[in-house]
């Protein structure tokens, strides 16, 4: 029976997180990361460092690499070769996803994963306790602070008035923002959204520009999206990947001048947009 | 006394308490003092059978905890039920004594049969009663965690996982099966005799077994209703949903999983641990695979991820099995097979969660 106590700690926290050390003011390290599946370079020598703070935009075209950098990041794929580092001393590789959730780094999927048959306080709760020791969960009660912590993501992420709703029923665009909800919840120092307004309406978009642009400098923020109009008006500071490398960086407006860019990306969009 | 909040707000439940508490009270009365030749008097064979029914009813609530709350669909649920079965069995049989057919004091028949000599190893201290009840809990619970640990840990999910809990109960049955096993082979452990030093074919013995499945469920249910309530059962919810979100808010998914399941097989070997003095025998047919998949079905049909669905389909679909199986024996399977298609057609929430539709309809 103690052996079960035991692991009912363990199905939560082991040790208590230290603070990430990002006294070098860069809070996210890769270097010469590689990666192949069945052959195919997904991930080639790919080197990328984001600031603390920072909000960075990635952008590149479909196989770039994008998703499975965030997979590398957050502990889904383990890279071939490389070094992925949180700050100076977190080395990333030896982790796991919850243990890369719980040191803070959320990360935000695609497609809007809320869980719809619980309400948007729900999901909050449940995103507040993912650092929670098992015995932590045996509860049905909110503490006062538990309460108010939720209360200012809320207002944050602008749902106040959708708290007691299923999340199920809310529109695409609130969705998004009580996933991102979720992720400010358990005060991450690194966001990864990947296309955040894919699906959304222009006001929306707006919303979200704002929101995201808001969490820069107390959270570094990482953007991978394909809307240009959306990335100007967020991020001073894009990366473009290409064939599982950083092609170039620099600030929107140069890199739309840059003639390898607009070679293998942005040339179409650019001509639409 | 007041009901804590979560309870208090689960009305279906509170009915199904309500019922059970009913039933305690009337069932050993009927039976007991009422005299055998009133017409409401309820024959020991009708009160053993309704024991049956929650005990079968116990079994759903652990599968619809691990499917319904948690999305693993087990198809091998029934082993834990069979294994909670023979712990139970082992310790009846051990309190058959020299009673036995041959007469042996040590040995039950059938290790006499096979001309052994003394008890296996895994035999010794089941003629303690405290240490068959601790095994109907710890073998279940046992065999869950550590098949939980292996699968969830390599991520086998879905229709996969499926087949390997189908697989494990198939492979139980065969095992059990072999006289070699030392639990009776074919024939299973039975002839039993008395429990606690009551014998078990008198009707108060009866009724006291029936009021302990009860207890037993009402117990299975509270439990596992407090336990969606809390913030795991939400966890329990966001796993079944969005595996990958649950893991990248921080949950260490396969562990909860595990441990939920092994919880959940607990209950189920509590269940087949009740069943068998009322039935009088356990023999490896409980391992066998229909056993499980028919487990499925009643949660299925009272709608799963409610709990109580899973009460009112054991027992409505038990209760059609016995009478059908009555009136028209070889129809069963099919009735049961067109039930299934039918609800998952036109019910696709079951019964209970027809009513509650309804209900937020009207």
């Amino acid at each position: 029976m103690s052996e079960l106590i035991s692991e009912l700690d363990a199905a939560g926290m082991h040790t208590p997180v230290e603070p990430v050390d990002a006294s070098h003011g860069i809070l996210l390290y890769l270097e010469e990361v590689s990666v192949t599946f069945d052959g195919f370079k997904a991930i080639d020598k790919l080197s990328l460092y984001i600031g603390d703070g920072e909000l960075r935009c990635i952008i590149g075209p479909n196989g770039a690499g994008k998703t499975t950098m965030m997979d590398i990041i957050t502990g889904k794929t383990k890279p071939d070769a490389g070094r992925v580092f949180f700050g100076q001393t977190v080395d990333l590789l030896k982790l796991d996803e919850p243990a890369i959730a719980r040191i803070g780094i959320g990360r935000k999927f695609q497609k809007p994963t809320v869980i719809e048959p619980l309400t948007v306080l729900e999901n909050l709760e449940l995103a507040m306790s993912g650092a929670k020791r098992l015995r932590g969960l045996m509860t049905t009660r909110l503490t006062g602070a538990e309460h108010d912590r939720i209360a200012a993501v809320l207002e944050q992420v602008g749902l106040l008035e959708q708290a007691r709703r299923r999340a199920g029923v809310l529109a695409h665009g609130q969705k998004q923002w009580l996933e991102i909800g979720m992720l400010l919840i358990q005060e991450p120092r690194l966001l990864l959204v990947d296309e955040p307004v894919a699906g959304m309406t222009p006001a929306e978009m707006e919303r979200t520009a704002e929101l995201l642009r808001s969490l820069a400098g107390a959270h570094s923020v990482v953007v991978v999206e394909h809307d240009m109009g959306f990335v100007r008006s967020i991020a001073d500071w894009v990366t473009v990947l290409h064939q599982g490398r950083v092609l170039a960086e620099g600030a929107l407006e140069d890199l739309q001048a840059d003639p390898r860019v607009i070679e293998v990306y942005l040339g179409d969009d650019h001509a639409a947009g | 006394m007041r009901l804590p909040a979560w309870l208090l707000s689960d009305r279906a439940g509170l009915a199904l308490l309500a019922v059970l508490v009913v039933l305690v009270l009337v069932v050993p009365a009927l039976n007991l003092l009422v005299p055998s030749d009133h017409p409401l008097h309820l024959s020991a064979y009708t009160v053993t059978l309704l024991g049956k029914y929650l005990c079968y009813a116990l079994l759903a609530i652990s599968v619809d905890l691990v499917w319904g709350y948690m999305g693993i669909l087990s198809l091998g649920h029934a082993a834990f039920f069979a294994l909670g079965g023979y712990c139970f069995g082992m310790y009846l049989m051990r309190q058959i004594g020299a009673r036995g057919v041959y007469g042996n004091p040590d040995l039950p028949d059938f290790m006499v049969f096979l001309n052994w000599h003394e008890l296996p190893w895994y035999w010794q201290g089941f003629d303690q009663f405290w240490f068959a009840a601790l095994m109907v809990l710890a073998v279940p619970g046992l065999l869950a965690f550590v098949f939980g640990w292996f699968a969830f840990r390599s991520r086998v999910s879905g229709v996969y996982l499926s087949i390997i809990t189908q697989a494990l109960t198939y492979a139980l049955m065969l095992a059990f099966f072999r006289n070699e096993m030392g639990f009776g082979g074919n024939n299973g452990l039975t002839d039993f005799k008395e429990a606690l030093g009551v014998p078990l074919h008198a009707d108060g013995t009866r009724t006291v077994l029936f009021g302990l499945s009860a207890l037993a469920l009402a117990g299975g249910y509270l439990a596992c209703r407090w336990l969606v309530s809390t913030r795991l059962g939400r966890v329990l919810v966001a796993i079944r949903d969005c595996e990958p979100r649950a893991r990248f808010l921080g949950y260490r998914v396969e562990r909860i999983k595990a441990l939920v399941f092994t919880f959940s097989a607990m209950l189920a070997g509590v269940a087949g641990a009740l069943y068998v003095p009322q039935v009088g025998i356990i023999n490896p047919g409980e391992f066998a695979p229909l056993n499980s998949i028919e487990a499925v079905i009643w949660v299925a049909i009272g709608g799963r991820g409610t709990l109580v669905g899973a009460v009112v389909g054991a027992v409505l679909v038990n209760y059609a099995k016995t009478w059908l199986t009555g009136a028209l024996p070889e129809a069963w399977l099919f009735a049961l097979g067109g039930l299934f298609v039918a609800v998952t057609l036109l019910l696709p929430q079951g019964l209970i969660g027809w009513l509650r539709r309804r209900e937020a309809a009207a």
